[in-house]
C-alpha cells in the first residue's frame, strides 16, 4: 500500500463526502454553493497572478537556451531553426510547438535496437503513451472547460455551440439506443478526459521509476480531476440534473447576484466544491506549470547569444587577477624565456 | 546437500544489506562511497580565491567543520539565488514529476542509483525549497514533498550534486525545459558558501586564477611545452612552426584549454593547431598569437559559482584588449564553449574593443559571433575547407576509422554539430556515426565532465561513461571503429581510461589532430608517421629501414 | 546426458530466472527499469547483463573452455565492478545459477525415471558453476586492478610530458638500445 496515493485518495474522498453533506444540509448550501466558489475564484486569480509575478520579478541574468539542433553559423550549414532558434519568431514557433504539441515530451519516442531471436534488429519503439495521454488529457480538459462556458453566457456564444457540436458529433450513438432511450449524446471529451486521467494515475502506480518519484502532491490533483469528471458525467447522463436550474445559478454567480439553485442534489455540490478546491489549490501547486512553461529560460530564449549581447541586470563586479599582477609575479621567468613583457624591470 | 542450497540466498543477503529496497527516497540516508566521490577541496586553494570556510575536511568524517550558522547561510543562499535567477525559481516550482527525464541520465543508467534520476536529484534541493519558501511545504511537510535542512540532507546534496556533470541531456526531454545543470550549478554555489567544494575543481580554479591555466603552468613552462611540440613536428614533417606568444598587434588571439598543451592525447591536437597556423601563416600571412596569461580556455570556475566563472573568464577579453587583437579564436573544448557562447559577453562584455570576426583568408564574416567576437576553431576550419583553402591528404588518416562524440556543451549549449563532422569527413576517409539517440543533441556524456575528471572517483566515471562507451562499442563491433574523435579537452583526458575499460581497441583523438595529419605543409618532407610517431598506412616498412 | 536434455527444454526459463536474480541485486526501482527497458543504448546494464548470462550459460552447457567462459562472463562482472557492490555481492549471482537450475527443473527431476543419474550430473554441473565463480572472481579482481591503475596513472598521465620536458624525469636507458636502433 502506497501511503502517497492513499493519502491523496482519502483526502479527496473526504472532500466529496463533506460537500455532499453540505449540499444536502440546507444550512450549508450557501457556503458550498456560493461562498466557497467565490473564494476559490479569488484565490485562483490572485494566486496565479502573484505566482507569475513572482517568477517575473526574478532576473534573467544569462541567456541559457537548451540547444536541441544545429546552430546558425556558416551560411552553407543548414541550421535547425526551431530547436536552435536564432530569432524571436523562431522562439515563438518553438514555444508554440512546445506548448501545443508537447514537443520535448515527444522526444521520448525513439528508435530502439530490439534483441530478437534473429539477432539485433532496429525497431521504432514508440514510448509514446505518456505523450499521447498527456495530450489527450490537456486537450480534453480544455474542451470540457470551454464547453462549460455555456453556463456562463446567455446566449451561448456561437463558437461554443460549434465546439459542442463537434464534441457531441463523436457521440456514441448505440449507447443512447441500447442503454437508455433519450440519453443525451455523449461528449467524447469527458470520456477521454477520464480515461487519460486514469492512465496517468495508473502510470504513477505501475511504472516503478515514476512511482518512486511521485509525491502525494502528484496524486492529489489526479484524484481531484477524476472526481470532477466522474461527478460531471454522473449528473449529465445518470442523475439528469436540472440544467436550466444550474444555468440560472451560474448566471447568478457571474452577474454577482447569486441565488441557490433548487433541487440540484448533493452531487452538484460535490462537483462544484471539487472544482473550487482545484482552483484554490492550483496556484500553490505544480499545476502552475501552466504559467511556468512560458517563462522557462531554456526554451523561451533565443540561441543567438554570440550575435547579440544579453544584459545581466545585476552583473556584479568581481575581483580579478590582472595581467599586471601576473607579470609582476612571473616577470623574470618570462624575460628569461624570451616572452614579451610590459615592464622590462 | 542439495537441500541446503536455498540457504545460499540467505547467506548472500547477509553479506550485504545495502541494497534492501529503500522505503522512500527521503528516508534513504546517503551512503558516501569510496570511488564515487572526489576528495575535499584543499584549504590552500579555497583561501587563495578568498572563498569561504577554508579548512581541511574529509567527506567520510561525521564532522564537516561547518560554520555554526550554516543553515542560515544555506537559507540566505537559496533566497538570493531565487531572486537572481528566474531559471532556478521556475524550475523549483513547475516540475510535475512526469518521469520523462528519469532514465535519460548517464549516471542513473550506469550506476543504477535511483537518486541519480534527474528529477530526484532536483528534488533533493526542491524538498528543502518547499520547506523554507512555500506555505504548503511549510504547513504540510512531507505530504507536500518538503523536508527541513539537516546535516544528512546537506551531505546528500554534496554527494549527488557532485555526481552530475551538468550535461543537460535531461533538459532536452523535459516538457518544461527544466535543466538539471542549472539546479546543480545553484546547489554547488550554495555548497561553496560553506566551503564544500571538491579539490579537483578548487585547485585548478586557484591555479587558473594565478597562472592563467588549470594546471598551474608558469609562463615559461607553457612556452617550453609548445616548443617541445615544435621539435616533434619538425621531426615528423620537417616543417618548423613558429608560434607567437603574447604578441601585441597580432590579428587574432588563440585560446585553448591547457589540457591540450599537457595531457596526451590532447597534445596531438595542440600539434594540429600549430601545423594549421603555420600553414596559414606561410600561405596567407595569418597572424595569430598564443597567450600565457590567457592560457586556459576551460573554466572550472563554471563548476564553482557564477562569480568564480566570471573571475576566470575575464582574462580572455582582458588579454585580447591588452594585445590589441581583432578577434579571438577558441580551441576545442566543451564547457569552455558553453561559457563563451552563453555567458562571456554578458559577464565580461561588451567587447567593443574587438572587431566583428572575419576570416582573413576566406573573407567569411562570422555573423553568429559578431557580438562576442570569438569563433570556434571547428567553425573556422570548416570555412577554410569549404573554400578549398587547405590542401589535405585524408589518406594519411586511413588507418583511422573514426566516430564522432558530440561533447555535451557544444551540443546542448551551443548546437555545434555539423561543423566538426564536416571537418572530420574532409580529413578522414572512414567515418561512422554512433546510433541515433546517442549523438548530436541526445549525446551521452563522457561521465567525467563538470570537474569530475579526478582519479579517486574512477568507479563513478566508469559507470557514468558506460552509456557512451556502449555506443562506441557498437560501432566498433559493427564497423571496426578504432578512433573516438571529439572536440573537448576533458573528453580527451577521460576517454582513454574509459575506452581501455569498456572498449580497449578504441583510441581517442581531437579533431585537429586528424587535420594536422592530413594537412599538406609547404616544403614538408615525406611523412612516414602521424603526429603520434605511429607509422602512416603503407609506411610501416619505411620506418624500419 | 539426461540433465542436458532437461536443461535444453527449460533453457529460456532458466536464463530468465537467473537474470531476474541478478537484477534483484539492484534497488527495486532500478531493477524494474533494467527489466523493462530493452533498448541496448538506453539500458546498457540490463542488455549487457542479459547477453552475458545467455552466453555464459550456453558455454557451460557446451563445455566451453575457460577462455571462452571468461570472455563471456567479463561484460557483466565488468559492470558490477564499478557499481555499488561489495566484492562478494558482485560475483555472488553466479552461485545463484545452482538454485535456479534446481528450481526450474524440480518437477522434471522428481518425475524422471533415472533420478540417480540426474543427481550425479547435477553435481558435476554444480562443480562447473563453482569453477565459473572462481573465474568471475578473477575477472572482478582484474577490473579492480585496472581501476586502481587508472587512479595511479591519473596524475602522471596529465603531467608526464611536462616532467619529461623539465628534465625532472630520468628514465633508465634501454640496455643495448643503440645496437637495435633502426637507423644504425
Amino acid at each position: 500500500m502506497n501511503v502517497n496515493y492513499m493519502l491523496s485518495f482519502i483526502i479527496v474522498l473526504a472532500l466529496c463526502l463533506l460537500s455532499y453533506l453540505g449540499g444536502e444540509a440546507p444550512g450549508l448550501r450557501y457556503l458550498f454553493g456560493i461562498a466557497i466558489p467565490y473564494l476559490a475564484i479569488v484565490i485562483f486569480i490572485f494566486g496565479f497572478i502573484s505566482r507569475v509575478m513572482g517568477w517575473a520579478r526574478s532576473a534573467v541574468p544569462f541567456r541559457i537556451p537548451t540547444t536541441c539542433g544545429q546552430q546558425k553559423s556558416l551560411p552553407w550549414i543548414k541550421p535547425n531553426r526551431i530547436d536552435n532558434p536564432f530569432s524571436k519568431s523562431a522562439v515563438i514557433l518553438r514555444m508554440i510547438l512546445e506548448i501545443v504539441c508537447f514537443r520535448s515530451l515527444f522526444r521520448n519516442t525513439r528508435m530502439a535496437f530490439k534483441n530478437t531471436k534473429t539477432g539485433m534488429r532496429i525497431a521504432y519503439d514508440w514510448e509514446i503513451f505518456l505523450w499521447v495521454a498527456a495530450l489527450a488529457f490537456h486537450y480534453t480538459f480544455l474542451v470540457v472547460l470551454l464547453r462549460h462556458l455555456r453556463f456562463f453566457f446567455d446566449p451561448v456564444p456561437f463558437c461554443i455551440q460549434i465546439l459542442e457540436f463537434f464534441d457531441g458529433f463523436l457521440k456514441i450513438e448505440f449507447l443512447s439506443n441500447v442503454i437508455q432511450v433519450g440519453l443525451p449524446g455523449i461528449y467524447i471529451s469527458g470520456v477521454i478526459l477520464l480515461a487519460a486521467v486514469t492512465f496517468l494515475f495508473l502510470r504513477r502506480i505501475f511504472s516503478p521509476k515514476v512511482r518512486y518519484i511521485s509525491l502525494p502532491a502528484d496524486f492529489f490533483p489526479l484524484f481531484l480531476i477524476m472526481g470532477i469528471a466522474i461527478t460531471g458525467i454522473m449528473m449529465r447522463y445518470f442523475t439528469k440534473v436540472d440544467i436550466v436550474g444550474i444555468k440560472e445559478f451560474t448566471m447568478g454567480l457571474v452577474s454577482f447576484s447569486p441565488a441557490l439553485p433548487e433541487g440540484v442534489g448533493g452531487l452538484f455540490y460535490v462537483h462544484i466544491f471539487l472544482v473550487s478546491v482545484l482552483l484554490a489549490y492550483f496556484p500553490s501547486s505544480k499545476l502552475m506549470h501552466l504559467g511556468g512553461i512560458f517563462l522557462s529560460p531554456t526554451r523561451n530564449m533565443t540561441a543567438d547569444t554570440r550575435a547579440t549581447r544579453h544584459v545581466n541586470p545585476w552583473n556584479h563586479p568581481v575581483k580579478v587577477h590582472t595581467y599586471e599582477q601576473y607579470e609582476d609575479e612571473f616577470r623574470e621567468k618570462m624575460i628569461e624565456a624570451g616572452l614579451p613583457v610590459e615592464k622590462k624591470e | 546437500m542439495a537441500d541446503d542450497l536455498p540457504k545460499a540466498d540467505d547467506l548472500l543477503n547477509k553479506i550485504d544489506h545495502n541494497n534492501s529496497p529503500p522505503t522512500s527516497w527521503m528516508d534513504t540516508p546517503v551512503n558516501i562511497r569510496k570511488g564515487m566521490y572526489c576528495y575535499a577541496s584543499s584549504p590552500k586553494s579555497v583561501k587563495y580565491l578568498g572563498l569561504p570556510n577554508a579548512r581541511p575536511w574529509n567527506p567520510l568524517d561525521d564532522d564537516w567543520k561547518l560554520p555554526d550558522n550554516w543553515k542560515e547561510i544555506v537559507f540566505e543562499g537559496l533566497k538570493e539565488r531565487l531572486d537572481k535567477f528566474r531559471s532556478f525559481k521556475v524550475f523549483m516550482d513547475i516540475c510535475v514529476r512526469c518521469g520523462a527525464c528519469a532514465d535519460k541520465c548517464h549516471f542513473f543508467i550506469g550506476t543504477g542509483d535511483p537518486k541519480n534520476m534527474p528529477v530526484l536529484r532536483a528534488e533533493l534541493l526542491r524538498s528543502v525549497y518547499r520547506n523554507d519558501f512555500t506555505k504548503a511545504g511549510n504547513l504540510l511537510g512531507k505530504i507536500a514533498g518538503a523536508r527541513p535542512m539537516t546535516l544528512d540532507v546537506l551531505k546528500e546534496w554534496w554527494y549527488y550534486f557532485f555526481q552530475c556533470t551538468e550535461c543537460r541531456r535531461c533538459s532536452v526531454f523535459c516538457p518544461y525545459g527544466i535543466d538539471t545543470a542549472e539546479i546543480t550549478i545553484m546547489a554547488r554555489e550554495i555548497l561553496n558558501l560553506l566551503g564544500l567544494n571538491i579539490d579537483w575543481i578548487a585547485t585548478p580554479v586557484a591555479n587558473c586564477y594565478r597562472t592563467g591555466n588549470h594546471l598551474g603552468i608558469q609562463p615559461h613552462a607553457f612556452k617550453d611545452m609548445l616548443d617541445f611540440f615544435v621539435e616533434d613536428i619538425e621531426e615528423i614533417t620537417g616543417v618548423n612552426c613558429e608560434p607567437q606568444y603574447n604578441k601585441k598587434g597580432a590579428d587574432i588571439l588563440f585560446i585553448t584549454p591547457s589540457g591540450d598543451v599537457f595531457a596526451d592525447p590532447g597534445t596531438y591536437t595542440a600539434m594540429g593547431y600549430l601545423l594549421l597556423f603555420q600553414y596559414l601563416k606561410e600561405k596567407y600571412g595569418f597572424d595569430v598569437t598564443w597567450s600565457t596569461y590567457g592560457s586556459e580556455g576551460g573554466n572550472f570556475g563554471f563548476f564553482t559559482s557564477h562569480e568564480t566563472m566570471k573571475r576566470l573568464n575575464s582574462k580572455m577579453y582582458a588579454e585580447a584588449k591588452r594585445l590589441g587583437v581583432k578577434w579571438i579564436l577558441g580551441g576545442e573544448c566543451g564547457h569552455m564553449w558553453r561559457v563563451i557562447n552563453q555567458y562571456m559577453d554578458t559577464m565580461n562584455g561588451p567587447a567593443d574593443f574587438l572587431e566583428e570576426p572575419v576570416s582573413p583568408i576566406t573573407g567569411t564574416r562570422f555573423e553568429n559571433a559578431k557580438s562576442t567576437k570569438m569563433v570556434h576553431i571547428a567553425e573556422f576550419t570548416a570555412d577554410l575547407i569549404k573554400h578549398n583553402k587547405l590542401e589535405l591528404d585524408p589518406v594519411r588518416n586511413d588507418n583511422v576509422i573514426a566516430t564522432f562524440h558530440d561533447s555535451c556543451n557544444p551540443a546542448r549549449g551551443m548546437g555545434m554539430l555539423d561543423e566538426p563532422r564536416f571537418v572530420l569527413q574532409n580529413v578522414c576517409n572512414n567515418f561512422h556515426e554512433m546510433p541515433p539517440g546517442t549523438i548530436r543533441e541526445q549525446t551521452f556524456c563522457c561521465g567525467s565532465g563538470s570537474g569530475l575528471n579526478a582519479g579517486e572517483n574512477m568507479e563513478l566515471r566508469m559507470a557514468g561513461g558506460l552509456p557512451r562507451a556502449n555506443a562506441v562499442k557498437y560501432v566498433h563491433e559493427k564497423y571496426g571503429v578504432n578512433m573516438l574523435t571529439c572536440v573537448c579537452a576533458i573528453d580527451r583526458a577521460v576517454f582513454p581510461p574509459l575506452m581501455e575499460y569498456w572498449v580497449p581497441e578504441v583510441d581517442v583523438s581531437g579533431l585537429h589532430e586528424l587535420v594536422g595529419n592530413a594537412l599538406i605543409m609547404q616544403g614538408e618532407k615525406k611523412r612516414t608517421t602521424d603526429l603520434r610517431f605511429e607509422p602512416l598506412p603503407g609506411m610501416e616498412d619505411e620506418i624500419d629501414e | 546426458m539426461a540433465l542436458a536434455e532437461l536443461i535444453e527444454q527449460k533453457k529460456k526459463a532458466i536464463i530468465n530466472k537467473w537474470y531476474e536474480h541478478v537484477v534483484a541485486t539492484y534497488p527495486s526501482d532500478t531493477a524494474r527499469f533494467l527489466k523493462k527497458e530493452n533498448d541496448q543504448f538506453a539500458n546498457p546494464v540490463g542488455t549487457t547483463t542479459m547477453h552475458s548470462l545467455d552466453a555464459v550459460f550456453e558455454g557451460l552447457l557446451n563445455g566451453a573452455d575457460i577462455e571462452t567462459l571468461s570472455s563471456d562472463l567479463d561484460p557483466v562482472i565488468r559492470i558490477r565492478a564499478v557499481q555499488d557492490f561489495t566484492p562478494s555481492k558482485a560475483v555472488s549471482f553466479i552461485f545463484l545459477l545452482k538454485n535456479v537450475v534446481r528450481e526450474c527443473l524440480a518437477k522434471e527431476i522428481s518425475k524422471h525415471k533415472n533420478k540417480k543419474e540426474i543427481e550425479k550430473e547435477l553435481d558435476v554441473f554444480y562443480t562447473k558453476v563453482d569453477g565459473l565463480c572462481l573465474i568471475g572472481f578473477d575477472i572482478y579482481m582484474k577490473c579492480r586492478e585496472q581501476l586502481l591503475s587508472f587512479q595511479a596513472n591519473h596524475i602522471k598521465d596529465r603531467t608526464y610530458r611536462l616532467l619529461k620536458k623539465a628534465d625532472l624525469l630520468s628514465e633508465v636507458p634501454e640496455v643495448g638500445a643503440e645496437n637495435i636502433s633502426p637507423n644504425v
